[in-house]
């Protein structure tokens, strides 16, 4: 057994150890230089990700764990996510009272869980790690213990998380029962035979129902305004791209990766779905008055847009559905990121959430103010940022499906109507920043250095990929190449 | 190839000054103000010098650069830039106007800095959405004028309906952007070829030609998308309010040029490439375009506000263009491109006129003007020749333009159109000529004693646009002898015969396309 493929999740758990121990001799006033520390250490664990010392492909623990060029794309991803979720938290910090180690520690389990669903090639993983994911989550969510939105968010996430692990679990139970096996390479190799029986598909269901919640896809999308207004704006912003990514990521493998035939049957539920999804996310995103409730919406609508790439996937073999979805996603971490780390060096400036209260950003602090237009924009698709090309792979990717179904037309126009409707709402924020309403306070707001890094990479980074998008697109699609089922048959012999 | 003959200088330029105004701290306005001139000019100049060097006569591309951008799955995307006939004039006023808005926007004094970011932006925009070759090239840089267009409008803009209008404006033109694009991306679809170069696309259909069924149903969804960005009726209602309420340079880039990228689009891809759903849908767009003539001149006829009336009458000048293209004939085609540059300068002229205006009276409201030439000389002689060339008063590039269009659309389309036509010249004539009674003769107002009229340097916008209005109107022959080969080749699969020089060697026409039956 190959042990050194998890180092780099070895090791980040030993960092959020590291943190709650040291939080013991770190006096309560150098908490924030403690934060700056971690991430200073991510970096270096990110540089080692995505550097020489990248883990060898290969899997461990009877085939459970796998390390290939789609864990390694997402492993790179996560650390990037929640090196910027900590020094958010570090500039947010003002905002917690009290417990701010903590929050930084258990960013770091989530992150590692995140890791872990990268490599999960076992509904075993799938659900140790998505539960790591979850069970953190509760206590981030409602880490602001004396704001009562905080604490409902904790609650709501909480109650439906927890039926939705209920479901996942049974699911699972289910499929184990029909296939004997829980490893997706046993699971590919029998799919011919399984996807005759109904018990199979239920459990399957069952599963997708699980991840549907996580990465807030229509029906399973309630929670995700309620509780990115709720929590507090770092938490926030690692539910709104790490969590998110974590179950796109389980979502290619299982049903892109492992299950093609299933997935083939299932493309109709898959359009409805996307096309759901978008339309919610981007209709209930037009009145709302609340920059986290309104980001809660456009995570649902983007969710719709990332499933356009499963809907191209589950009608063709090709694999430009899920490079599509990984060049979005990598796109959308800078934009998400960028706007999370906007709010969170707001939140100590100006009242509340509103987005009434960005008026008069373009003149308090300009920096911030371009830094949050510039992932509006990209957001909404608009060339030179990132979002322009992964919408149009997406789209182009189910328009390639297209000829001989005409529902895949009517899934573009809706898509199409999405992006309209969204410019309403996120051109919406941009007038704020700039010409909404008077405000009364026009003080310049301080940025510290740390958050003008994070925000100057992430716009740096969605500046590259909309204008040099090739070298992503090579990564997603070297990572979507090892991804079908040659590389998982070898399992399977020794299984048999 | 020399750097020299390359479009790539006149697309840098203006990204190139963006950056350096960013670069700048926003409180030394002069400085600001100075480097936006110097860049504008470079491009301008940069301009110039390639329409200059531009060998006329020539069928194919010039000045070309290709560098393969990105590649994914079986799309090939470059950056692939080069100018024919269709676009080395566009290019041309694109670097005028550019200039001329930079030099009229001295009255600007909120977020100097952001406004000359947000302006040069938008003149690479419309020039990279003209030099562009790859149609998802065109699409980037047509939509990075978007952004600012909207912030322009809604920080710097006039009237209480600017908000409105910054909304109406951009969900607008994105619906058509996004209508086209989806429409482009199915021509690449069914096409099978593995670019969206519109050269690759030229070369790869005139060997496996588009089955007619597909293109009836692509064609009018990037014709109708990209006519949505043009003002075509009934999609422009989008155009008067937000050019009303836009602030001087952003109208004049957006009415002059913006605008134009959407015909030249429809030149450049639908027409060409579709010609059976050129048949078949033009004439829809022949019809449409009558509402353009006469109902924007009609409502032009009753504006009070001087932006609506310029707004307005440049929506009926788009009934021009459209229907110069529903023409499909040679003539016709050169003399919509002709317009295009024509009207660039007029509405950019146009603009510019009733931006000065509104810094001296404060109002843009004619019906409390009055007796202003006496108090103006140079500016009411500026606009007394503006909007004399809006009404096709021959000596302009306009009347060229429009004269051009109307003798190619008599042989192929039935009269009434171009009896629409004249009666949209008439009602445009009286439009103007009003407005040019009310503002300039009559009493003059105490209220107006203290305007003034422009000094010398706020003359020299005004002073590049008429003498290169005029240029073009007394020898269009520079123009026309560029544009014509290219004309050709749009409307190559609609001329009586096959047309005999396919030699052209990298524009490759569809010659192998066999000439329609029924034209």
């Amino acid at each position: 057994m190959n042990y050194s493929l998890i180092t780099l999740e070895f090791l980040a758990a030993l960092l959020g150890l590291a943190v709650l121990v040291a939080d013991l001799w770190v006096p309560s006033t150098a908490r924030r230089a403690l934060g700056l520390g971690l991430a200073a250490a991510l970096s270096c664990l990110l540089a080692l990700a995505v550097g020489s010392l990248a883990p060898q492909s290969g899997s461990a623990f009877s085939g459970m764990f796998v390390v290939d060029d789609l864990a390694r794309y997402f492993k790179g991803f996560f650390l990037f996510a929640g090196l910027a979720v900590v020094l958010m938290a570090v500039e947010f910090a003002p905002k917690f009272g009290a417990g701010l180690s903590e929050f930084f520690s258990l960013t770091v389990f989530a992150m590692v869980g995140m890791l872990c669903a990268a490599s999960a090639n076992d509904l075993a993983l799938l659900f140790v790690s998505l539960e790591l994911v979850t069970v953190t989550f509760y206590v981030l969510n409602s880490f602001q213990r004396t704001r009562l939105a905080s604490l409902e968010a904790g609650v709501k996430y909480l109650i439906l998380g927890g039926v939705s692990s209920a479901f996942m679990v049974f699911g699972i139970a289910l499929v184990f029962g029909m296939a004997n096996s829980t490893n997706f390479a046993v699971l590919a190799a029998k799919q011919k035979e399984l996807a005759g029986s109904a018990v199979f598909l239920v459990g399957l269901l069952l599963i997708l129902v699980g991840l549907g919640f996580k990465i807030a896809a229509v029906p399973l999308q309630m929670w995700a305004p309620d509780v990115y207004q709720g929590s507090p704006a770092p938490a926030t912003a690692f539910l709104a791209i790490g969590s998110k990514a974590a179950g796109f990521v389980l979502l290619i493998r299982l049903f892109i990766g492992a299950l093609p035939q299933v997935t083939a049957e299932w493309h109709r539920l898959f359009v409805v779905m996307s096309a759901a999804t978008i339309l919610y996310g981007s209709l209930c995103a037009i009145p709302q008055r609340n920059l986290k409730r309104l980001m809660g919406y456009s995570s649902i609508a983007n969710a719709g847009y990332l499933l356009l790439g499963l809907v191209a996937a589950s009608y063709t073999a090709t694999s430009a559905g899920p490079t599509a979805m990984l060049v979005y996603l990598g796109g959308y971490a800078f934009t998400v990121l960028a706007a999370f780390a906007v709010i969170s060096a707001l939140a100590n400036h100006v009242d509340g959430d509103d987005i009434s209260a960005l008026s008069g950003l373009g003149q308090r602090s300009p920096v911030l103010a371009a830094g949050l237009t510039a992932a509006i924009v990209s957001l909404a698709g608009i060339p030179p940022m990132a979002g322009f090309f992964g919408k149009v792979l997406l789209i182009q990717g189910v328009l390639a499906a297209a000829p001989g179904h005409p529902e895949l037309y009517a899934l573009i126009a809706v898509a199409v109507v999405g992006v309209v409707l969204s410019l309403y709402y996120y051109f919406g924020v941009i007038r704020a920043i700039y010409w909404g309403g008077q405000s009364a306070n026009l003080s310049t707001i301080p940025v510290a250095l740390p958050t003008r890094l994070l925000l100057g990479s992430c716009v740096v980074g969605m500046l590259v990929l909309g204008v040099f998008p090739q070298g992503l697109v090579k990564l997603a699609d070297q990572a979507v190449a090892g991804l079908s089922h040659p590389a998982a048959a070898a399992p399977v012999k020794a299984a048999h | 190839m020399t750097a020299m003959d390359s479009l790539t200088p006149v697309l840098l330029t203006p990204v190139v000054t963006a950056v350096l105004l960013l670069l700048i701290p926003g409180n030394l306005r002069v400085v600001l103000r100075s480097v936006a001139i110097l860049g504008s000019a470079l491009t301008a100049w940069t301009a110039i010098g390639l329409f200059a060097r531009f060998q006329p006569g020539q069928v194919g591309l010039q000045f070309e650069s290709l560098v393969p951008w990105v590649t994914v799955g079986p799309l090939k995307l470059a950056y692939h830039v080069g100018a024919d006939g269709l676009n080395i004039g566009l290019i041309l006023v694109t670097g005028l106007v550019g200039l001329a808005a930079v030099l009229v926007s001295w009255n600007i004094e909120r977020h100097v800095k952001l406004f000359y970011v947000l302006l040069m932006l938008i003149i690479a925009g419309a020039m990279g959405a003209f030099a562009s070759l790859d149609l998802v090239l065109f699409y980037f840089f047509n939509e990075l004028a978007l952004v600012p267009t909207f912030i322009m409008i809604g920080v710097w803009g006039r009237g209480e309906d600017r908000n409105w209008a910054a909304f109406k404006i951009t969900l607008y033109l994105t619906l058509g952007a996004l209508t086209a694009l989806v429409g482009l991306v199915a021509l690449h679809g069914a096409a099978g070829a593995d670019s969206l170069d519109v050269t690759v696309l030229q070369r790869h259909l005139a060997a496996h030609p588009l089955p007619a069924a597909a293109q009836l149903w692509i064609f009018p969804l990037v014709v109708f998308g990209f006519a949505v960005l043009v003002g075509l009726f009934p999609f422009h209602s989008w155009a008067p309010i937000g050019y009303a309420a836009a602030p001087t340079a952003t109208a004049m880039m957006h009415a002059g040029i913006l605008k134009k990228a959407g015909l030249y689009a429809i030149l450049r891809v639908a027409v060409p490439l579709m010609p059976e759903g050129a048949s078949r849908w033009l004439p829809l767009v022949a019809v449409l375009a009558i509402g353009n003539l006469l109902h924007c001149a009609w409502v032009a006829l009753r504006q009070k506000d001087m932006n609506l009336l310029i707004g307005n009458s440049s929506l009926a000048h788009m009934g021009f263009a459209f229907l110069g293209i529903a023409s499909l004939t040679v003539i016709g085609v050169t003399g919509t491109v002709l317009l295009m540059v024509a009207h660039a300068l007029l509405a950019g002229l146009s603009f510019a006129l009733s931006g000065y205006l509104e810094t001296q009276t404060g109002t843009l409201d004619m019906t409390r003007m009055g007796g202003l030439l006496r108090r103006m000389p140079f500016y009411g002689t500026a606009l007394v020749m503006g909007f004399m060339a809006g009404c096709g008063l021959p000596g302009f590039a306009n009347f060229a333009g429009e004269a051009t269009i109307l003798f190619g659309s008599w042989k192929s389309l039935p009269w009434l159109v171009v009896i629409a036509a004249w009666s949209g010249l008439v009602i445009g004539a009286v439009a103007m000529l009003r407005a040019l009674r009310a503002v300039l003769q009559g009493p003059e107002r105490p209220e107006f004693a203290r305007v003034a009229d422009a000094g010398h340097w706020r003359r020299l916008p005004f002073v590049v646009l008429l003498a290169a209005m005029v240029l073009f109107g007394v020898a269009p022959g520079i123009l026309t002898s560029r544009i014509e080969p290219a004309a050709k080749v749009v409307v190559a699969a609609h001329l009586p015969s096959p047309p005999a020089a396919a030699a052209a060697p990298a524009s490759a026409q569809p010659a192998g396309t066999p000439a329609q039956p029924g034209h």
